[in-house]
């Protein structure tokens, strides 16, 4: 109504402008058009797993249509869940993700603010040296720290093969370089007046780390946080490499190697074991969105 | 409470000296502001006796006592930052009692030095909020608030108006003057602006290129300017120097400007410039207030003189006129009644009773 | 003046050396504090990367028993064999062509997602990222369900178009494509994060600017977006060809480097001769040839952090 009022004020200048919105209506059709595509094919696997896991293997064996469930039942997921080996699996994860993450900010934190902060002797090396650890993959590493490892393990008698403990050491490996590297962007970003602020004030060096400096970089060391959860959580090469009696394993390595027996694929387990596998990632990344992407991007600026 | 001195204090960063050597007292209560331009090395003048920066050689004493080797927290200071450098996750109060509560203070003394210091700065009813939810002027108060409950020996302030908008930044000033009258606490403020040096201090320190170029109070650097640099950068607009030189001219000493412009001097400044040989190469120091419309009665001592404006200012109260002398950009304030026009001639008087010479080789004042 | 300045700065300096200040006192102090802050993390990179890394290059060159120093002969054994080069030929052509399609699928479906309302960004940009959050391991499992070769849901899709059945595993094309499909599937999604922020950095005055000047969308592509993300893009590419190129848990679940050995990577094979066929110093040397591509992307990247760094 509105337009054609306008368009009877002046007809040059009008056209023009409708031409422009039309141009951005088409434009914002064709944009979720596209957006509705990739989100299918990004959505496929999970959604997939969540069908298959609802299926009984009778279903899925009758190879009737895979895209739907007709007689939909939770007996995977009590299968599972009552499955003194899943939920072992599941312990495992759980209890090294935890202490991951305790021993990845023990080490960061600290680090961080020494390098962002106090500018000594090989500072700016040690900086570098803690960005190029973060981009040395773990399947460059995993063969000779399986040597070493056996090596330490027949020199000191402590075994350290074979029991989920050690995954407990090497996956900060993993986690501290990237952890540091991404708190000490958030450091340097704190204003040196704030230091010197607290400095004045009476604190300490440690004081002005746990009283100030941590918690104004509370966000990202939640983003730091959920990194290091997640990588612990979702790491396969390590485990698969370093444990393998049953009761040791983690979940992703647990899920791969015993739900798959031989050519008897309990696919509807197996996608459940998957999806109960992916919740716990997905349940902190549907809450702290934000600070998961914060964390993310953050690894692009320099510290 | 206590005096401060600064003994031949110097600040080298590896081969830069940014502090050449600085001699200052400050007096119990006094209100020092240290002024200059950017790289002066006010601020870092004042970093070293916060102890934040150390120093290179010198003293610093603080209440009679060397405090070089002290740490910032045992110098029993105060500071205020040009950010604020406010805690972002404490409250108002947090903030305030941050310093306090580090030195074990009992509760009942923080809650009433934080209560008083709010009561005093007006940020009563601020005491919960977080710096986020505060204005600029409110983070500058709960800034000085900060300082004021730690009841030091010495508030410094660095530049603490700097991140105000223009209005802001005159209310600001009144109000740190006021809470200095109440408080009394000896003080050392730094600026770039001239003004606020001017309205704040009992005594301003002017200092260029690492040195002290002149310390006094606003009245004396404003009508007795040292050297060329104060004359300058005291006073806005600033004073305008126009080369000139001495001579002689039956029996009364002249200040001659241009081949057609020279002036007798008035006798008091005739018999003070007496002695100063002929040929030496000078400038004339002249504020622009100085130069004004001509009119019919001229005092003794005032002199007219014709010229084409270039560009006029009119700023309500006054214009400023502006217009050359032999190629030197000169700055005039006349009545905005005085039918000043851009690109129009004009008779202006000088008022030689209030001129300054200068030498144009060493900037001093003569 | 000059002549002044010079004078007062040798008498200072004459005389400063008498001071052995509270700072420098601290900095004493300071640097103590700063080695036991970084003590755990220089003890890490040691102790759990430096070491082992180096180690490995003395596991390379000793015999499969470790008992004897065999000098270059696991790596002249590598040259020989076929297998190897084709290692080498696959990793390369997974990891770059993973991540072109990777950067050019996050880079079209940033822009759409850039596109729509800022209200609705938010929930799009969440589950687009889904990909990415899920466990690899879990999510390559859902694939190789999905490429099941009796009951894939794929071939079942397809039969209603006539097509298929495609033996997505079976063939070495197709595995090939499969491996890389799923690689693309589960590293996209970073690239889009990435370049949405990229996008997002990018002042909206200059596209204002451009339309003014008569730019039309290419035009601003081209001219604005594409440099200002100039270095995000480089640095995220790189990146991702490090990971990609090393990546173990995609093809070990969905292939282990079948049919006969075709997807096999550096990191999958060298996991199949090193661990599970227990030769590990034949193993500790097929992992070292990813160093030097490592290396390069690597220099890359510092490069470009440091410039972005500088920048800031």
């Amino acid at each position: 109504m509105s337009t054609l009022a306008i368009d009877k004020a002046g007809p040059s200048r009008k056209v023009k402008y409708g031409s422009m919105s039309r141009d951005r209506a088409w434009a914002l059709r064709w944009s979720y058009f596209f957006l509705v595509l990739f989100a299918i094919f990004f959505l496929t696997p999970p959604i997939y797993m969540l069908i298959t896991s609802l299926k009984s293997s009778a279903e899925i064996s009758a190879a009737t249509n895979p895209w739907w469930v007709f007689h939909p039942t939770l007996s995977n997921y009590v299968e599972l869940l009552s499955s003194n080996q899943f939920l072992r699996f599941f312990w495992n994860s759980s209890v090294i993700s935890i202490i991951v993450v305790i021993v990845t900010m023990m080490i960061s934190i600290p680090a961080a603010f020494a390098l962002a902060r106090m500018k000594f002797w090989g500072s700016a090396t040690l900086a570098t040296g803690v960005f190029l650890t973060y981009l040395i993959p773990d399947s460059l590493l995993f063969i000779p720290l399986f040597k070493v490892l056996g090596v330490v393990q027949d020199l000191t008698g402590i075994t350290l093969l074979n029991r989920w403990y050690v995954l407990v050491f090497i996956y900060p490996t993993l986690t501290v370089p990237f952890c540091t590297w991404i708190m000490i962007g958030y450091f340097a970003s704190i204003p040196k007046e704030l230091d010197e602020a607290a400095l004045i004030d009476g604190a300490s060096w440690l004081q002005t780390l746990t009283r100030i400096f941590i918690p104004v970089a509370l966000p990202g060391l939640i983003a730091a946080t959920i990194f290091a959860f997640t990588v612990s959580w979702a790491q396969f090469l390590y485990p698969l490499v370093f444990t393998t009696s049953v009761d040791q394993l983690v979940l992703p390595v647990g899920i791969t190697t015993t739900l798959i027996k031989g050519d008897v694929f309990n696919w509807g387990q197996i996608m459940t074991g998957a999806l109960l596998g992916a919740a716990p990632p997905l349940v902190i990344y549907a809450f702290l969105m934000d600070y998961y992407i914060a964390g993310l991007t953050a690894g692009a600026t320099k510290g | 409470m206590a005096d401060v001195a600064l003994r031949k204090v110097v600040k080298r960063y590896d081969d830069v000296e940014a502090v050449r050597g600085i001699d200052l007292d400050i007096a119990d209560h006094e209100f020092i502001v240290l002024v200059g331009p950017s790289g002066c090395g006010k601020s870092t003048t004042l970093r070293m006796i916060a102890g934040l920066e150390d120093i290179s050689d010198g003293d610093i004493m603080i209440g009679g006592d060397v405090v070089n080797d002290v740490p910032p927290k045992d110098r029993d200071i105060a500071m205020v930052f040009q950010n604020y450098a406010l805690y972002p996750h404490m409250t108002v109060a947090e903030n305030m009692s941050f310093g306090l509560r580090l030195k074990h203070y009992p509760k009942a003394e923080i809650k009433a030095r934080v209560t008083e210091a709010a009561r005093l700065l007006d940020i009563t009813d601020l005491i919960d909020r977080k710096p986020k939810q505060l204005s600029g002027g409110q983070r500058q108060r709960v800034a000085m608030g900060r300082a004021i409950v730690r009841n030091p020996k010495v508030f410094l302030f660095d530049e603490p108006l700097s991140n105000l908008d223009a209005k802001l930044r005159v209310q600001m000033r009144i109000e740190i003057k006021k809470v200095h009258q109440k408080v009394r606490t000896t003080t050392v403020y730094v600026t770039h602006d001239q003004v606020e040096a001017m309205t704040l201090a009992d005594r301003v320190v002017v200092m260029n290129k690492g040195r002290i170029e002149q310390i006094g109070t606003p009245n004396e650097l404003y009508h007795k300017p040292a050297t060329r640099f104060v004359a300058g950068f005291i006073g806005s607009p600033a004073m305008n120097f126009i080369p000139c030189r001495l001579e002689d001219a039956g029996g009364t000493l002249q200040i001659r400007l241009t081949d057609r412009i020279a002036f007798a001097l008035p006798p008091a400044r005739a018999a003070r410039y007496n002695a100063l040989p002929r040929t030496e190469k000078l400038l004339l120091g002249l504020r622009p207030e100085h130069l004004t419309e001509s009119h019919a009665h001229l005092e003794p001592g005032v002199e007219s003189f014709d010229t084409v404006l270039d560009v006029t200012e009119p700023m309500g109260m006054e214009t400023l006129v502006y217009f050359g002398l032999e190629g030197t950009p000169i700055c005039g304030r006349v009545n905005p009644n005085a039918g000043a026009k851009d690109g129009a001639p004009m008779r202006l008087a000088m008022d030689l009773n209030n001129m300054h010479l200068l030498n144009e080789a060493t900037g001093v004042v003569l | 003046m000059a002549d002044v300045v010079v004078e007062q700065g040798r008498v200072a300096r004459a005389t400063g050396a008498r001071k052995g200040s509270s700072l420098r006192n601290t900095l004493g102090r300071k640097s103590t504090v700063a080695f036991f802050l970084t003590l755990p993390l220089i003890l890490l990179i040691l102790l759990l990367v430096l070491y082992p890394a180096l180690y490995s290059i003395h596991l390379a060159t000793l015999n499969k028993a470790m008992t004897k120093f065999v000098g270059l002969s696991n790596f002249t054994f590598l040259f020989k064999r076929e297998t190897f080069w084709m290692v080498v030929r696959q990793s390369c052509i997974f990891a770059i062509t993973a991540v072109v399609f990777k950067a050019l699928i996050g880079f079209i479906v940033a822009h759409f997602v850039h596109n729509i309302p800022a209200k609705g960004q938010r929930k799009w940009r969440g589950m687009l990222l889904v990909p990415w959050v899920i466990p690899p391991a879990m999510s390559t499992l859902a694939w190789l369900w999905l490429f099941d070769p009796s009951y894939s849901a794929f071939n079942y899709t397809l039969s209603f178009f006539g097509v298929g059945p495609i033996p997505w595993l079976g063939d070495t094309f197709w595995a090939r494509f499969s491996v890389i499909l799923v690689n693309v599937w589960y590293g996209a999604p970073f690239f889009m994060i990435m370049y949405l922020a990229a996008l997002k950095s990018v002042p909206d005055q200059l596209y204002e600017a451009a339309e003014i000047d008569g730019a039309n969308w290419w035009q601003k592509i081209w001219h604005i977006t594409l440099p200002m993300m100039r270095n995000i893009i480089a640095i995220t590419t790189l990146f991702s060809l490090i990971v990609t190129f090393a990546n173990f848990d995609i093809v070990r679940i969905l292939t282990s480097g079948g049919p006969l050995d075709t997807t096999h990577l550096f990191a999958t094979w060298a996991f199949q001769v090193g661990i599970q066929s227990s030769d590990i110093p034949l193993g500790a040397c097929v992992s070292l040839f990813m160093v030097p591509i490592l290396a390069v992307a690597a220099i890359f990247i510092l490069r470009d952090v440091n410039k972005r760094g500088n920048e800031a």
